[in-house]
C-alpha cells in the first residue's frame, strides 16, 4: 500500500510585480511521480529553491497541484471533500520550533490537536502522555514550553502531531535551527516513532548526516527527482550530488579521499563503523 | 584591533524569579586579525557574549578593552566602536528592507554620514567581497535566493569597513553548497582584508575547517580554549556538553584504539586523510 503516490505532480504559481500585476509563472514541482509506501522511511534532499518544500506541502494539502495528482492514504488531496481526511492522515512538523507551540503548558501543547478533532478528554490525556513518553519528553510534560531547548521544543511539536494519530509524519528541516545535541535528540525521537509506531516518515534536510537510516533518498533539483536510491546508492554518487549543491556525509568524504589516495576502501560508505572496520582489513 | 574581555559578567533580569547568569566571569583576548570560532549549545551564553563585542549589550560588571581602552568610560566614542564591529546576527536576509540590493548596501555607510559616490563606491566593493553578481546590483533583494540574500546582508555590515566581524550561525538554513560559498568567502575576507573574524557556529565540521581558534562556552563559563586539535582532543568532556568533534576526529580516536599507529588529533577530512595514508606507509 503506498502511503504517499503522485503523478506528475506539477506546481505553478504567478509571478507578480509590485502593483500586484502577473508577470509570469514558476514552476517550482515539474512534473514529480513519487512512490513512498507505507510505514517507510524516506529523506528529501535538495538546495535552497529545488523544490523539496513546496513537494512536502503538497503532503498535506497545504498546497494542492495546479497539474497532475496527489494521493495521501487513497486520498485524492484536490478534493475537497478529503481536505480533513489527508490533514489526519499526513501531520507536519516544520522548521522553527517557536512558530508551531501555541499552549502554555507543555501537555496542553500537545492536547491541542486530538482536542480540536473532537477526541474524548479521557482518550486526549492518553495520547498526551503516550506521546510524550514516545519523544522522551513526558518528565516536561508541566513545564512551560518557553524555559525548554531547541530540541526539546521540536520534540513537544512531534508530539503535538503524534497525538493527533497520523500515518505519516512530514518534517521539513526540523533540525535546521537546532544545535548538536537538539538535532541527535529530535532524529532518535523519530527514529522511535518509526519503529515502535510504525509511522511512515518523510524528511526533508540539508544534514547528509540524518538520512543515512532511510529506505530511499529522494534528491531534487528545479522541480525535478534528479536522483533516487539507497542511502549507499545516492552517497556513492559524490561528483553527482556536488553538482546538485549538496553533499555526502564527511566519514563518506573521507573514505572517498582515501580511494583516491589509492587505499583500497569499497564506495558508499556511510557509517564511522564501516570506514575503520575497512581501514582495519587493510592493516 | 586587540580586544581584551576581563571578568565580564551579565545577569537577565536580575532580582526577578526568572533571573539567569548568562555570562559568568568571562575573561579571554583577540589579537587583530584571528580567526575565532565561539561554540557551545543553545543558551551557552554565546549570543550574549557577541553581543557585547559591540556594546549592544552592557555588561553590570567587567571590563571591556579595545586596543586597550575601556570602552564603559564615559568619554568612549561608542557609535565609533559600532561601526568598526560589525555584527551579522542569525538569519540577516530578515533585516533586509530596501528597494533594491545596492541601496540596502548603502544604508550603513549612510548613516556613517558619508557622501552618496562615497556610499556606493563602499557597497560596490562590499558586494563584490562577498562575490554577488553585479548585474543583480538593481534587483529587490527580496527575490533572491537564500544564499544571495545572506550575502547581501553580510555586504551590508562591510559597507561600514569594519575591523572586527562577528558572524551569529551564517549558514543557518543554507543548502551545503550555499553553505561552502559563504564561509570560503568569508575565509578569503579574512586573509584579504586581515579582518578579525569572529564565527558562532554549530557546525563542528565548519569551525574545524576555517578557524584557527575556538572558544568553547558553557553555562555563560569559557570552558576550553585553543586550536581546533587541542579543543577536539577534549571530544569526551564537549559531549557532556551538548556538543561533540567532527566526524573524522571519532574515526581517527577509533582507528588509534584498533591499534594503527597514528595521532588521533585530525580535524578536518584532508588533516585525517593524511595521517591515514602516513600510518600505512
Amino acid at each position: 500500500m503506498e502511503m504517499i503516490h503522485a503523478e506528475k505532480l506539477v506546481y505553478e504559481y504567478d509571478k507578480r510585480d509590485e502593483e500586484g500585476n502577473v508577470i509570469g509563472t514558476n514552476r517550482a514541482i515539474d512534473g514529480v511521480d513519487i512512490d513512498i509506501p507505507q510505514g517507510s522511511f524516506v529523506a528529501v534532499l535538495g538546495h535552497n529553491g529545488s523544490g523539496k518544500s513546496t513537494l512536502a506541502k503538497h503532503m498535506n494539502a497545504i498546497l494542492v497541484p495546479t497539474g497532475g495528482t496527489m494521493w495521501v492514504d487513497g486520498r485524492d488531496t484536490k478534493d475537497p471533500e478529503e481536505l480533513w481526511n489527508v490533514r489526519q492522515t499526513a501531520g507536519m512538523v516544520f522548521q522553527n520550533p517557536d512558530n508551531q507551540i501555541i499552549g502554555t503548558v507543555v501537555e496542553e501543547d500537545v492536547g491541542f490537536g486530538p482536542e480540536n478533532l473532537g477526541v474524548p478528554t479521557d482518550e486526549i490525556w492518553k495520547r498526551v502522555e503516550d506521546s510524550l513518553r514516545s519523544v522522551g519528553m513526558i518528565e516536561y510534560r508541566k513545564a512551560s514550553p518557553n524555559k525548554l531547548s531547541g530540541g526539546q521544543k521540536q520534540r513537544v511539536a512531534i508530539a503535538g502531531v503524534i497525538a493527533m494519530e497520523p500515518k505519516c509524519i512530514v518534517l521539513d528541516e526540523p533540525t535546521a535551527m537546532l544545535d548538536p545535541n537538539g538535532r541527535k535528540e529530535v532524529i532518535r525521537a523519530v527514529e522511535k516513532l518509526r519503529k515502535e509506531k510504525k509511522v511512515t516518515v518523510i524528511l526533508i534536510t540539508h544534514y547528509m548526516e540524518e538520512v543515512i537510516d532511510a529506505d530511499q533518498v529522494f534528491v531534487m533539483d528545479g522541480g525535478h527527482i534528479v536522483m533516487h536510491g539507497t542511502p549507499r546508492e545516492i552517497f556513492s554518487r559524490v561528483e553527482e550530488l556536488k553538482s546538485c549543491r549538496m553533499d555526502v556525509p564527511q566519514v563518506t568524504m573521507l573514505a572517498e579521499e582515501l580511494r583516491k589516495r589509492g587505499l583500497d576502501i569499497p564506495r558508499g560508505i556511510l557509517r564511522r563503523e564501516e570506514l575503520v572496520e575497512a581501514l582495519c582489513r587493510l592493516h | 584591533m586587540s580586544i581584551t574581555l576581563e571578568h565580564v559578567k551579565y545577569i537577565y533580569s536580575p532580582g526577578t524569579a526568572y533571573e539567569k547568569q548568562a555570562l559568568r566571569d568571562v575573561s579571554l583576548e583577540i589579537p587583530q586579525g584571528q580567526f575565532v570560532g565561539i561554540i557551545g549549545h543553545t543558551g551557552s551564553g554565546k549570543s550574549t557574549l557577541i553581543q557585547h563585542l559591540n556594546g549592544l549589550m552592557k555588561a553590570p560588571s567587567g571590563k571591556i578593552l579595545y586596543d586597550g581602552k575601556n570602552i564603559y568610560e564615559e568619554s568612549y566614542d561608542m557609535r565609533g566602536l559600532r561601526s568598526q564591529v560589525g555584527l551579522v546576527f542569525q538569519y540577516p536576509e530578515h533585516q533586509l528592507f530596501e528597494v533594491d540590493v545596492l541601496s540596502d548596501v548603502c544604508f550603513g555607510p549612510k548613516n556613517q554620514g558619508l557622501s552618496q559616490e562615497e556610499c556606493e563606491a563602499r557597497a560596490k566593493e562590499a558586494l563584490a567581497l562577498v562575490g554577488f553578481p553585479e548585474k543583480y546590483y538593481k534587483q529587490s533583494p527580496f527575490e533572491l535566493s537564500g544564499g544571495q540574500k545572506r550575502r547581501v546582508a553580510i555586504a551590508g555590515v562591510l559597507a561600514m569597513r569594519p575591523k572586527v566581524l562577528v558572524l551569529d550561525e551564517p549558514t543557518a538554513g543554507l543548502d551545503p553548497k550555499g553553505r561552502d560559498e559563504i564561509l570560503d568567502q568569508v575565509e578569503r575576507l579574512h586573509k584579504e582584508t586581515g579582518m578579525t573574524v569572529i564565527l558562532v557556529s554549530h557546525s563542528m565540521e565548519d569551525v574545524a575547517r576555517y578557524v584557527e581558534r575556538i572558544i568553547v562556552m558553557n553555562h555563560g563559563e569559557k570552558m576550553l580554549d585553543g586550536t581546533p586539535q587541542e579543543v577536539f582532543r577534549y571530544y569526551k568532556e564537549l559531549e557532556q556538553v551538548g556538543l561533540a568533534a567532527p566526524q573524522v576526529t571519532y574515526v581517527m580516536h577509533e582507528l588509534k584504539e584498533r591499534g594503527f599507529d597514528l595521532s588521533p588529533d585530525a580535524t578536518t577530512i584532508k588533516e585525517a586523510a593524511d595521517e591515514i595514508m602516513r600510518s600505512f606507509q
